[in-house]
């Protein structure tokens, strides 16, 4: 807190004084440290008028010499990288300044296609993937099918046809944030970009030569597939996510080496298509990210029934491609001790392990900036940190790159929290608020911390911990589209009501979590939220159960007395 | 189905009262719970292994969700109450046969309880053992937990309401039961285990292999199925995860193919592979499932015996043991017989093509004449008193891997030869297959024993116990004879042999049921009605 206090003197005091008044009364309760707009977490019942807001945000645009151009600048935000989190904060920079006055001149540099990893190689081409692998599975599920009442005669499909999905929403969610900035008036620039000075970019194409000035400058540059050493890949039977999502072919039998997100996403999809799959994990136990009790469910649910084994405690030391008739070479070595324990044959080996940020070329060692094994340094405003810890002024790095939670929507809240900052409104993400998802059938996901997290947070904070849970068993919905496997999980404080994390696997999980991460970013303790009112018969009385079941041992904000013991 | 209206209604109403106590839930359950007297298992208030004190809604837990959730949940239960027990009673529907007669029988025997699986909520209907916490032939006390059983809510120890010994898991790790259906024995004394194994056979016809992580711990081979596979050759299949390398040999065998090696207990050292490379392929497993499966028994077990070891009983050696040591209660005697078998190989020849079989017609004929001798086909069960069976149901032993089985006529007498053999087939293919049902092995009055087939001539039979006699058939084998008339012949022969409980069956009763044996053989007109 004597951190927040502090910035927001120091930015106060950068603002015209017109603007004092009323920024002193918007910052009434303190520095927004939630995810979202409004200032629910702080103050609930401070509302600001419209016009007050317009009459702040002039004052504000002022400040930072936006209004009316860029001043001596060419831009006032120039974006390097059109992924998601670029896309992001492109649009919330020229939208954000509202009625009085146009937003931030803004430019994007792009030198792949617009849209990063998520659009063209990653959320967005999997999960048409994974919507194909859940029809799949549903048409080949008889015995489901039939205790629905239902006929069908057997389901095929046509890999190209597959494939083909993938790629035309690829194209057309390109296509779609592509004119969206443009439509808003992003200048999209070609090329590589370059820091070549403080607040200076040059880019191009092939020979970057021209050269641009931005007050700020963010850089969103993303992340690649990461290789580890010794594995050949040859984007024919040795491949990470990006040559997959494209499914020129699905194998008999492939290797999926590491079980997080990406290899269990690949999974599902690979075994509704028919092929057998066996995972290789470094760590002793398949899907370490996750909270235990949820992944030890989710191999009951998703691996064990399905033609899944795996090799967990391994590495996978050397990997050579198919050639020569032979079929594809995995050596697999202990984790600790390093010995050599097998050699698998398979079809066709995914490489998984995770995603290395594409931060080479920017330019860095120009401003005294040292990335950290590739991620760009940022400090809790994702300002960039130079080689003695200071902050380089006016420079920003967002999503993978600083490879604080590596996923396209937190890259996006990550560029509009900067661009918060920049138009002179201080803004911290709140990074548990965030949620994650894997998108299975049934899906993963989750928000805050989990289990062993909160537990050992509490140890070292002394408070409690309580735990419900929930099955999908038990919703009326889920039973009626026969899918009662999941359950879900709240972690919250008895004291106080705080929500600490939320895990659910289960039919649509992806999408029931966001009351929970929505609760967590406006700081909604569980005592008020169980009295909000859920549909019947819908998925989300499964977040309802939790929360009712939810005790909280004091009964602050609300006047309902709660039986402390029963 | 639902009258949403209501439901909903109800549901909003309750949420907003003030809390209840949460008590309405809990003794519900309990209720269940102990509504089957013979329900060894209790819920115990630990939830899954890491948080103990998780509240799941469930009753004897630290701290129960608040009273508006559980009147909600309540509702919600009491709608669909009616539809889920009945779903309950349907699903349950196949167990109680089974296990009602074996709960008769364990009145008789001993002191073996049947640990059933819980409700744990009041929608559940079925739940899959998670995993065994105790092995089998570990002592329990009152309140140990035994098992972990996956709920529609969340992990649960399930515990015994009963001191004893975990005899026999019924219901392996990974496997789902019906609420209320056995899913282990527990025996009340250690000497009681064999029994209860016996009794186990009885249960779960599926062929499942034992959990494979458990078996190291286990001390007898635990699968419920009533012949298991004799140790020697039982394979150890390898389980999903372990790596295709087992003692320095290389196994490749694709995922599916391992699973299925697992479930169908398939070695895959003996696999033959068809896929790239020599891969073991899903299809080369199943191929192999179901192709060895007849030649084996045969070659397969002798070899692999493990030489200067002690190999414990299996489930059904130790009910073999048990059955000829109580066999010494009983007091013996045997007569034999010589029948001249002619007139029923011609028989046998003339009619072999519509499917009869020797052991149905010999079954048969025994079964003609027993009607005429009742006293042997009696039992005396408490040293006091004869029973006169009402049914003819002859037991016929047969050999299979690793064990005996003795599958069962039933009214031999009445059915016609034609039906006996077909049903005959299927006792054997059952017996094979390891999925006869109790009554199918356990109601023989009568029991027939052939060694004939190897060229034995002679031998002696034990009596099970709970029967009167039992007949060992020799092998009939062209012997030369003098007649009456002074002259020699050659007559196919066969020597039979009854021993019986002389409690109840004399020597002259024997003798003259013995006759009438022979006569109805030597003279098989009657066998074909």
């Amino acid at each position: 807190m004597m951190q927040s206090t502090a910035a927001v003197s120091i930015s106060a005091s950068s603002v015209a004084t017109g603007a004092a008044r009323s920024g002193a009364a918007r910052r009434a309760g303190g520095v927004r440290v939630c995810g979202l707009r409004g200032e629910a977490l702080a103050c609930p019942s401070l509302r600001i008028s419209p016009a007050a807001h317009a009459r702040l945000a002039v004052a504000r645009a002022v400040a930072n010499g936006a209004v009316g151009g860029s001043g001596e600048f060419d831009y006032d935000l120039v974006i390097i990288g059109a992924g998601v989190g670029g896309h992001g904060a492109a649009l919330h920079a020229v939208e954000e300044v509202g009625e009085a006055c146009s937003g931030l001149k803004t430019a994007i540099i792009e030198g792949d296609v617009v849209g990063g990893t998520c659009v063209n190689r990653g959320c967005v081409p999997s999960k048409a993937l994974l919507a194909v692998s859940g029809r799949m599975r549903e048409l080949h599920d008889e015995h489901h099918m039939k205790s629905l009442g239902l006929q069908v005669s057997s389901a095929g499909y046509d890999r190209q046809g597959v494939a083909d999905h993938a790629n035309n929403l690829a194209s057309k969610i390109r296509s779609n944030l592509t004119n969206s900035m443009k439509a808003l008036g992003v200048d999209i620039l070609t090329g590589v970009g370059t820091i070549v000075g403080k607040q200076k970019v040059r880019y191009g194409v092939g020979f970057p030569d021209k050269e641009i000035t931005a007050r700020n400058i963010i850089i969103a540059t993303g992340s690649v597939p990461f290789v580890p050493k010794g594995i050949e890949v040859d984007g024919k039977t040795v491949f990470t996510s990006d040559h997959a999502l494209k499914l020129e072919s699905v194998p008999d039998w492939i290797a999926i080496v590491g079980s997080g997100y990406i290899g269990l996403e690949f999974s599902d999809v690979y075994t509704a298509l028919g092929s057998e799959v066996t995972f290789v994990e470094a760590l002793d136990q398949l899907m370490p990210g996750f909270d235990p009790e949820i992944a030890k469910l989710a191999q009951r649910v998703l691996i064990n029934p399905r033609k899944i084994d795996y090799h967990t405690g391994v590495f996978a030391s050397k990997i050579t491609p198919a050639k020569d008739g032979k079929p594809v070479l995995i050596e697999l070595i202990d984790a600790k001790t390093k010995e050599h324990k097998e050699t698998l044959e398979v079809d066709a080996a995914l490489i998984a392990t995770g995603r290395a940020p594409f931060t080479k070329g920017l330019g860095l060692e120009n401003i005294n900036v040292a990335t950290q094994r590739g991620f760009v340094p940022v400090d809790e405003r994702m300002r960039v940190m130079d080689a003695d810890g200071n902050v380089v002024p006016n420079l920003y790095c967002i999503g993978d790159a600083n490879g604080k939670l590596m996923l396209a929507h937190a890259a996006s809240a990550q560029g509009i929290s900067v661009v918060e900052q920049i138009t002179g409104r201080d803004h911290i993400l709140n990074h548990l608020s965030i949620p994650a998802a894997c998108f299975t059938h049934p899906e993963i996901s989750m928000v805050g911390l989990t289990e062993p997290q909160a537990r050992e947070k509490a140890d070292k904070e002394g408070f409690e911990v309580n735990v419900v849970k929930t099955s999908f068993k038990a919703n009326t919905k889920a039973l009626a589209e026969n899918e009662g496997d999941g359950i879900a999980k709240l972690i919250y404080r008895p004291d106080t009501g705080e929500i600490l994390g939320v895990h659910i696997l289960g039919l649509h999980a992806a999408d029931l979590i966001h009351e929970a991460s929505n609760a967590i970013a406006l700081g909604i303790r569980v005592q008020d939220i169980k009295f909000a009112v859920h549909a019947h018969p819908t998925l989300s009385e499964v977040l309802d159960e939790l929360f009712k079941a939810a005790k909280v041992n004091s009964g602050l904000s609300h006047s309902v007395n709660e039986p402390v013991a029963a | 189905l639902l009258d949403f209206g209501a439901n909903t209604k109800a549901r909003l109403s309750s949420s907003g009262d003030q809390p209840k106590p949460p008590s309405p839930l809990c003794p519900r359950l309990i209720r269940r719970a102990s509504d089957t007297p013979e329900a060894a298992a209790a819920i115990t208030a630990a939830a899954s292994e890491q948080q103990p004190a998780q509240s799941l809604g469930f009753p004897v837990l630290p701290s129960p969700p608040t009273s508006p959730a559980m009147a909600g949940l309540l509702h919600l239960n009491s709608t669909l109450l009616p539809s889920a027990s009945a779903l309950r009673r349907r699903s349950g529907a196949p167990v109680p046969g089974s296990s009602s007669s074996s709960r008769r029988r364990c009145r008789v025997e001993a002191k073996i309880r049947e640990i059933f699986m819980p409700a744990l909520s009041s929608t559940m209907t079925e739940g899959k053992i998670v995993s065994w916490t105790a092995a089998e032939g570990d002592r329990l006390s009152k309140g140990d937990p035994v098992v972990v059983v996956e709920s529609d809510k969340a992990d649960m120890d399930v515990e015994t309401f009963h001191d004893g010994f975990l005899a026999a898991v019924l219901v392996p790790a990974g496997e789902s039961a019906p609420v209320g259906s056995a899913i282990a024995l527990l025996a009340e004394s250690e000497e009681e285990i064999p029994a209860a194994q016996s009794q186990a056979a009885s249960f779960s016809p599926s062929a499942a292999p034992p959990p494979p992580q458990e078996t190291a711990a286990q001390e007898t081979s635990p699968p419920p199925p009533p012949p298991p596979p004799p140790a020697p050759v039982a394979v150890s299949a390898p389980a999903p995860p372990s790596p295709a390398t087992q003692g320095g040999a290389r196994v490749i065998a694709s995922p599916y193919a391992k699973k299925l090696a697992n479930d169908l207990g398939v070695d895959l050292f003996s696999v033959t592979g068809s896929g790239p490379g020599g891969r073991i392929v899903a299809k080369d497993v199943e191929a192999a499932a179901t192709a060895p499966k007849k030649a084996a028994p045969v070659v397969a077990a002798r070899p692999d015996v493990p030489l200067g070891s002690t190999v414990p009983f299996t489930t059904m050696q130790g009910a073999v043991s048990k059955n000829m040591v109580e066999s010494l209660a009983v007091p013996t005697f045997r007569v034999g017989y010589t029948i001249t078998t002619d007139a029923l190989d011609q028989l046998y020849k003339k009619i072999k093509s519509k499917g009869v079989t020797m052991s149905a017609l010999l079954a048969k004929a025994t079964a003609m004449a027993l009607v005429q001798h009742p006293v042997v086909n009696a039992s005396c069960r408490d040293g006091k008193s004869f029973t006169y069976n009402s049914s003819i149901n002859i037991a016929v032993a047969v050999a299979i891997d690793g064990g005996l089985i003795t599958p069962v006529l039933q009214d031999a007498d009445k059915l016609d030869i034609y039906s006996l053999s077909r049903k005959w087939k299927e006792l054997v293919d059952k017996a094979r297959a390891k999925q006869l049902q109790p009554h199918e092995y356990n109601s023989g009055t009568f029991t027939l024993s052939n060694l004939g087939m190897f060229g034995v001539d002679r031998f002696d039979a034990i009596l099970p116990p709970g029967t009167g006699a039992i007949m060992a058939v020799g092998a009939s084998q062209p012997t030369v004879v003098g007649t009456k008339d002074g002259r020699i012949g050659m007559k196919n022969q066969m020597q039979v042999n009854v021993t019986a409980d002389h409690r109840i069956i004399y020597g002259a009763d024997l003798a003259a049921f013995l006759q009438t044996l022979s006569k109805i053989i030597e003279d098989p007109k009657d066998l074909t009605f």
